[in-house]
């Protein structure tokens, strides 16, 4: 915001409330109320807002308080912020970043456990990231700010209170890569956002028990990186994708068919994919921690696996 | 005349076609031909008519000059109903009033609803009677020989454009097409009062507006054949125009989403601090959608410089308005937002071309936003899809089509001035006719975009996954060469 005066902020309780998890806090003071806009209840239209500003010549950031709220904006984000810069023969373009926290949280009821990802990923003409560490938030939501494109960039509830060490000087990740996060030789973990630390913790069993895992945090779920996933996949001959998302239509459905599809030739094994089950997400602590895939569940598939 | 008995005629829709019946006597000269003293705006009725209500008894010469003083005064008005209503404790109880958030209201021991309805309708601001002539007390802003040449010429090419259109889509040479037909008066007339920095949004019945800024006709029949000169890159349907040279948003099929959007690029236009304004048109359909009223919501709340237009054409594909909605109308849905509002007759260009000149003007000074709703009535049917005969009587759409037509109201009214005569009428429609054929022709014949235009834009680089598909798809085209169309190179 303060690099360009075009970027602003949009959307509910953004302003002086500093947004649900204060994502925008003390923005408001800092840039006026103009650049840090607090919007009414309805998220098609502060969504269609966002498009029309950046169809202007502004750069906006469309908070959805909790991306399960997005629904409601699907006919703007996809009908016009994914289509016009096609439709109208390149003569717009529409810069703007929709954000929000998503994923399932801790008893937070199904409705605001909902993974959108599944559902925005068809879209054409749009980007999707998932951030999962304080370095690579601040990195891809630099990079979502200065491209031309829609980008809609994923955070996680859970994932707000991580503290790290990050450069004080500006750096901007590629929208389009994936993190290496661990190398390694018997398996090619696929994984991102919250289900990184599941994986990681589970990836300190597997090591203990003598397993070499590699494991690669996707980043960008549209498009897939394809190049760093299948130089592992060349490596390891073997993939677990570990993912929030339900069985049915989530991103790691779509992983599984781009790499069954292009690597085909290097895998070993059938592609293991770990997701919740399709079901609305539970209230209850218990049942809400066994929708969601669990360090035990991700060791016992790497066994399996590398049998 | 009772507001019951109206609606009674309303719904029924069999009598709406009776010309013997009075309802559309509402609409002519003979009734109350001007507002009442009691500005629709005003929330008590006051003894000097105050906002936007017509002035008896100025001369023409004056008119424009009052315009622009009496609104320059709407804030000092505005306060001052503030005070009218704001229960201060010089009033002799200060028990009368209590505070919530929202403000203080005053409170009352009698359990009154306010009915759905008020007794009168919203009356609606016209200029020019059926035949053309300025009524006799009057109140619009004047307009020169060459506006109202060209604004006449403008709406005699929409006419011309539209049903020659029409005809090539009904001859297969076009897929789809969508006319204007008894609307001309909204596109031009509204158009004419906009500058060229004013942003607009449209929904797909006004072309009439890119066609005042300067589209030119080959560049429309470009867009309707889809060939590479499109703009568009033959990517969309035929009518869904759209050009940023002339601030004019490429229009997007779905309903409504347009709204929103307005608010949005209206409050760009006020970070930049620009003398323009947001324009946005929709129909009487596009107000049940969620769009139109967190839009209007939204425009308010932001003190957004956007002037919303609804084209009351009466019907929804065949869904008349008496179905749409239940109230009088959607100018009265602007007060419920907190917005400045005005029903104008469509049909009158000059009252629409007032209308839309002094709402830009408050909605650029004041940075607020101002609802006008044009009464008017859709002549074609809602597309070539589409055989509305099948859902209204013929004799409705002729009468609408002959007796109310705009342009021949306006023409009336041009001739009159002395501004334009017969031989001036038959050259216009000659030469936009020869145009339109050549330009036709030119299009007809003209390549359809190259395949990457099916590929490119979708993203402001293509991406790798894209570049794929369209050597996988080269690769089945190179293999198939005879299912391939000749005209759209590789």
């Amino acid at each position: 915001m303060e690099r360009d005066p075009r970027v602003c902020v949009m959307g509910e309780d953004v302003g002086h409330y500093g947004g649900s998890y204060k994502v925008t806090k003390g923005l408001a003071e800092k840039y006026g109320d103009l650049r840090v806009l607090d919007t009414p209840i309805a998220e098609n239209s502060f969504t269609g807002m966002g498009i029309g500003a950046a169809m202007t010549g502004l750069r906006p950031i469309v908070e959805g308080m909790n991306m399960g709220f997005l629904l409601l904006a699907f006919n703007q984000i996809s009908n016009n912020c994914g289509m016009l810069h096609y439709t109208s023969g390149g003569q717009f373009t529409i810069p703007i970043v929709i954000r929000g926290p998503g994923g399932v949280g801790r008893q937070l009821g199904a409705e605001h456990s909902q993974r959108l990802e599944s559902y925005f990923q068809s879209i054409p003409g749009i980007q999707m990231v998932a951030c999962s560490t304080p370095y690579n938030a601040k990195g891809l939501m630099k990079a979502a700010i200065r491209s031309e494109n829609p980008v809609i960039l994923f955070e996680h509830v859970l994932l707000y209170n991580l503290k790290e060490r990050i450069p004080d000087e500006e750096y901007v990740l590629s929208l389009e890569e994936a993190e290496m996060v661990r190398p390694g030789e018997h398996v090619t973990i696929l994984t991102y956002s919250r289900m990184r630390y599941h994986v990681m913790q589970a990836a300190k069993t597997l090591v203990n028990k003598g397993y070499d895992p590699e494991v690669i945090d996707i980043r960008s779920l549209k498009p897939f990186d394809l190049y760093t996933i299948g130089c592992s996949v060349k490596k390891t001959h073997r993939v677990l994708i570990v993912e929030e998302c339900m069985r049915t239509g989530g991103i790691g459905a779509s992983l599984t068919a781009a790499i069954t599809e292009n690597f085909h030739d290097y895998l070993d094994a059938p592609i293991v994919c770990l997701s919740s089950q399709d079901v609305p997400t539970p209230y209850a602590g218990t049942l809400e921690e066994w929708t969601v895939v669990q360090p035990a569940q991700i060791v016992t598939a790497v066994e399996q696996l590398c049998q | 005349m009772a507001s019951s008995s109206w609606l009674l005629m309303r719904r029924s829709r069999a009598l709406i076609h009776h010309k013997n019946f009075s309802f559309y006597s509402l609409f002519s000269s003979s009734s109350s031909s001007s507002c009442s003293s009691s500005s629709p705006f005003m929330k008590k009725p006051q003894a000097e008519s105050a906002g936007y209500s017509n002035d008896y008894s100025s001369s023409s010469a004056h008119h424009h000059f009052r315009f622009l003083r009496r609104f320059e005064s709407t804030k000092a008005e505005a306060a001052q109903l503030e005070l009218q209503h704001d229960v201060t404790d010089d009033d002799d109880d200060n028990h009368r009033a209590i505070d919530f958030p929202g403000g203080k209201v005053a409170f009352t021991s009698e359990m009154r609803f306010i009915s759905e309805a008020s007794q009168k309708r919203v009356p609606c601001y016209r200029v020019l009677d059926d035949n053309g002539m300025a009524m006799e007390y009057r109140n619009y802003v004047q307009i020169s020989k060459e506006m109202a040449v060209k604004m006449y010429s403008d709406m005699v090419t929409l006419q011309t454009m539209d049903s020659i259109f029409y005809e090539v889509q009904r001859q297969g040479r076009i897929s789809f097409y969508v006319t204007s037909m008894g609307e001309e008066a909204v596109n031009i007339g509204s158009a004419a009062a906009l500058s060229s920095d004013d942003i607009i949004l449209p929904q797909y019945r006004e072309p009439g507006v890119l066609l005042w800024r300067g589209f030119t006709l080959q560049q429309f029949v470009d867009q309707l054949f889809g060939n590479t000169s499109d703009l568009g890159k033959g990517r969309q349907m035929p009518i869904h125009y759209g050009s940023n040279k002339h601030n004019y948003f490429t229009v997007s099929s779905p309903i409504a989403t347009q709204l929103p959007q307005a608010v949005g690029a209206a409050y760009s236009l006020k970070m930049d601090g620009k003398s323009a304004c947001a324009v946005t048109y929709f129909g009487d359909g596009s107000t049940s959608e969620g769009d139109f009223h967190a839009g209007l919501n939204f425009a308010a709340v932001m003190d957004a410089p956007v002037i919303f237009i609804c084209r009351n054409n009466g019907w929804a594909i065949s869904t008349p308005v008496e179905e749409q909605f239940r109230s009088d109308g959607v100018v009265v849905k602007g007060q419920a937002y907190g917005i400045w509002s005005i029903r104008v007759d469509g049909n009158d260009a000059l009252a629409v071309y007032s209308a839309v000149h002094t709402a830009r003007e408050i909605a650029i000074k004041e940075k607020r936003p101002v609802l006008i709703e044009a009464l008017t009535y859709r002549v074609g049917h809602h597309s070539t899809s589409d055989d509305s005969t099948k859902y209204r009587p013929i004799d409705e759409i002729e009468y609408w089509k002959m007796e109310r037509n705009p342009v021949n109201r306006f023409k009336r009214w041009v001739e009159r001035n002395g501004w334009w005569n017969d031989s001036n009428e038959s050259e216009l429609r000659s030469r936009v006719r020869k145009q339109l054929m050549q330009a036709i022709q030119v299009a007809e014949k003209a390549q359809k975009p190259p395949l990457e235009d099916m590929f490119n834009d979708v993203y402001d680089r293509l991406p790798s996954n894209l570049e794929e598909q369209e050597k996988v798809l080269r690769e089945i085209v190179k293999k198939h060469p005879e299912d391939y169309p000749s005209d759209v190179p590789l």
